[in-house]
């Protein structure tokens, strides 16, 4: 069987080597915990705890502003210090709850339960009450996602273990250590969706996960493990999509639309702990790496930690590091301040000694076509990031401009080293703004 | 934390691969038809070379210096098209002309529209075709050829192309072996077929170009010769296939001068057209046309349709009209 891809997408050096030996380390945090309000797409988490309270680690300490939002849970025992605008890593300040660690970690009770003894209705409840947030980066709330409008038209339920962000290995690793707890959270999910199958994607540059999932999914007659080429970006959700099912869905559609159901590893294990063991999102696996970081790890992190603290852990920095990304190199946020707290969706902070993009001199497009090549979206970078600068928003438009995933490979490709994809962006948010004005 | 950090928009990485890397590579690539072509005609073309590309350079730099502009000579584009211009000179030239033709290519051609990026046309060949119009006899004389070696048939200078166009046959005084080594008249890097495949693969190698263009050039070009052959009653005739596809400026043409990004199209689906465009021009100009050599002008006049080709050729983006549930 020939590797499952799409069309286009770059080969950046992955860096994966630095970080992938390094089994997932606990750590502890020793300072004040940062809990943002918005820790997700939509409604921001209305508080529920007031200056002064004693909340203990599992306990609901905001609750959803609405359908699509998700509540905010602490990951430590201790007493609410108060609420204020704390810097996140997107460069954003964000309404959030400030608790005092008393280091017990004393938690509340969580009530388990059985698969079989549980309707979907009550599986979505214990998602949506968990906290659960598409833990791949976007924040997704995933009990929305899983409430399609049919949920018997869902016929794929795709696991992206693609992990395609080069250096970013804390998917490995929760495939290495913990693959049973995966298939555990996609067994549920395909509860919810009684004509689905279930895949499990891997990119071919991770053959022992590979092997470890077929192993364990080979008796059970609904999932299956699916080996995808390596290349960035195909854990992207329309090409993952694409490369399993054969099936394209645009940017004004959802996967559902086509029959899927796409959520991270990461996702799936939060999945299985709060439906199967009653225990909401409180932590997850976050690669501390890069060059200029000392020693490389791979931590599971209690939200709220700061992160400042995560990169003392891994040894601190290098005393010339040039730039430190909250994400992977390609879709990460630079950040300039490292005081800001790991939320459900930081699956990495990557400390980088030399910062290409400065050192880059923008030189005039050659109209080489590299930017067209690689373009999963299959636009045209380079007139759409002229159309960008010219502010021409007709024409950016009408030359699918918005069917950009802001994937970052027109950017990384182009020899003249234009900013294409940045130029891209910021049109496609005025266009989106636009469009809600009317 | 005392130090500073960058911050900018994503992605954080970068490809290797620049501008002045792209045109390093394909001045890297042109060299064993520059080598090719001094060993074949001698000294003079040596110096040809280097006036062309020297005088390209200069205008460059005095255009950018005088219009208060950016230093752009350090992406060595300058270089390329000085080069390519020196390659479709025959060696005989006055020295005079390499430097006119680059002052066109550079000035005219390539700054007037905007600099590098925005010209219409090759500049290079837009040099050429200039010299050509202006001073047809001096670029269409190749009797010179001292040569290192001497084989090169200095009594008549025609090249094998036009002994195909006077005789409308190939009569075998040039085998076709030696038009693909490039044992023949022409212009200083068009000769040897063999040193410019060697520079493709290069750029191949590198990724400087793909096959798209060069092959259905090439491809749409024998085809239609082979249908001029059939249905003009000569019969099917190898060896005037060959000399078609080896005599003349069509590999230098279809490898290094069809390719400029600049002036090709950059949709996928537009390369192919422009491609087949280039090949059925060049056989009707070469089969039809007055004069025997009809690569530059089928360039530089598809250069002219590459926005229409565009227009015309831009793909369907990702999910819009592909394979629904």
């Amino acid at each position: 069987m020939g590797l499952l891809t799409f069309k286009g997408g770059v080969h950046p050096y992955d860096g994966k080597e630095l970080s992938k030996n390094y089994p997932i380390e606990k750590y502890l945090p020793k300072g004040e915990m940062v809990y943002p309000l918005s820790q997700h797409i939509g409604a921001p988490a209305v508080p529920v705890v007031a200056k002064g309270d004693r909340v203990l680690a599992g306990q609901k300490i905001a609750d959803a502003g609405g359908f699509v939002s998700a509540p905010v849970h602490s990951s430590v025992s201790g007493t609410v210090k108060g609420m204020e605008q704390r810097l996140t890593a997107t460069g954003s300040m964000v309404n959030s709850i400030i608790i005092e660690n008393d280091q017990q970690y004393e938690e509340t009770e969580f009530t388990p339960a059985r698969l079989e003894e549980l309707s979907k209705e009550e599986i979505l409840k214990r998602i949506q009450d968990g906290g659960v947030v598409g833990m791949g980066g976007a924040g997704f709330p995933t009990h929305v996602k899983l409430s399609p409008k049919d949920p018997d038209k869902i016929e794929f339920v795709l696991v992206n273990g693609a992990e395609c962000e080069p250096y970013l290995t804390s998917d490995y690793r929760r495939m290495l250590e913990e693959p049973e707890k995966i298939v555990e959270g996609l067994r549920v999910m395909l509860t919810l969706f009684d004509n689905a199958k279930g895949y499990i994607c891997i990119e071919d540059n991770k053959p022992d996960c590979i092997e470890k999932m077929k192993a364990l999914v080979a008796d059970i007659p609904r999932i299956e493990v699916k080996e995808l080429m390596t290349k960035y970006p195909q854990g992207g959700e329309r090409t993952l999509i694409y490369a399993t099912t054969g099936r394209e869905i645009n940017s004004s559609m959802l996967p559902a639309d086509v029959g899927c159901v796409v959520d991270n590893v990461d996702t799936v294990v939060a999945i299985y702990k709060a439906v199967l063991l009653g225990r909401p999102v409180m932590s997850r696996i976050v690669t501390v790496t890069g060059d200029a970081i000392n020693q490389p790890k791979n931590f599971t992190v209690l939200t709220g930690t700061n992160m400042e603290e995560l990169i003392q852990a891994a040894g601190g920095l290098k005393d010339h590091a040039a730039k430190v990304i909250s994400g992977g190199p390609m879709m990460g946020f630079a950040m300039y301040d490292l005081h800001v707290p790991c939320i459900k969706t930081s699956s990495a902070f990557l400390c980088l000694e030399k910062d290409p993009v400065s050192e880059a001199q923008q030189t005039a497009c050659i109209n080489c076509g590299r930017c067209v090549s690689v373009c999963p979206g299959h636009v045209l970078p380079a007139r759409l990031a002229t159309f960008a600068e010219h502010g021409d928003m007709a024409a950016f438009e009408k030359y699918d401009g918005m069917e950009c995933c802001e994937c970052g490979c027109c950017s990384y490709v182009c020899p003249a080293k234009r900013p294409l994809t940045q130029s891209i962006k910021s049109m496609r948010k005025m266009v989106l703004a636009n469009r809600k004005k009317k | 934390m005392d130090q500073m950090l960058h911050v900018s928009s994503n992605p954080h990485v970068r490809d290797k691969m620049s501008t002045s890397r792209i045109m390093q590579l394909v001045v890297i690539a042109l060299l064993p038809a520059s080598v090719f072509g001094i060993w074949n005609f001698g000294f003079r073309a040596l110096l040809i070379i280097l006036v062309s590309v020297v005088s390209s350079v200069a205008f460059e730099w005095l255009y950018d210096h005088f219009m208060h502009k950016q230093n752009t000579i350090t992406d060595y584009s300058a270089v390329v098209t000085g080069l390519l211009l020196a390659l479709n000179m025959p060696a005989s030239i006055p020295l005079w002309m390499p430097v006119l033709g680059s002052a066109f290519a550079i000035i005219v051609v390539k700054q007037l529209f905007g600099g590098l990026g925005q010209n219409i046309m090759n500049p290079a060949l837009a040099g050429r075709c200039f010299l050509m119009i202006s001073f047809a006899g001096k670029m269409t004389d190749f009797a010179v050829s001292d040569g290192f070696r001497g084989v090169v048939d200095s009594v008549t200078g025609a090249t094998p192309l036009a002994a195909l166009k006077d005789h409308g046959f190939t009569d075998g005084s040039v085998p076709v072996w030696d038009m693909f080594l490039g044992n023949t008249q022409g212009t200083i890097g068009e000769t040897s077929a063999l040193a410019i495949l060697i520079g493709a693969v290069i750029l191949l190698i590198f990724k400087v170009i793909d096959l798209k263009v060069p092959l259905t050039y090439i491809g749409s070009f024998s085809v239609f010769v082979i249908l001029y052959m059939l249905f003009s009653g000569m019969g099917f005739d190898g060896n005037y296939l060959f000399s078609h596809l080896f005599g003349g400026g069509l590999m230098l043409g279809a490898w290094f001068m069809a390719t400029d990004y600049v002036t090709t199209p950059i949709t996928v689906k537009g390369q192919l057209v422009y491609g087949c465009c280039l090949g059925v021009l060049t056989a009707v100009f070469r089969l039809f046309g007055g004069s025997a050599e009809g690569v530059s002008y089928a360039i530089i006049f598809c250069n002219l349709l590459v926005p229409l080709i565009e227009r015309v050729t831009r793909p369907i983006a990702f999910g819009k009209g592909g394979k629904k549930a």
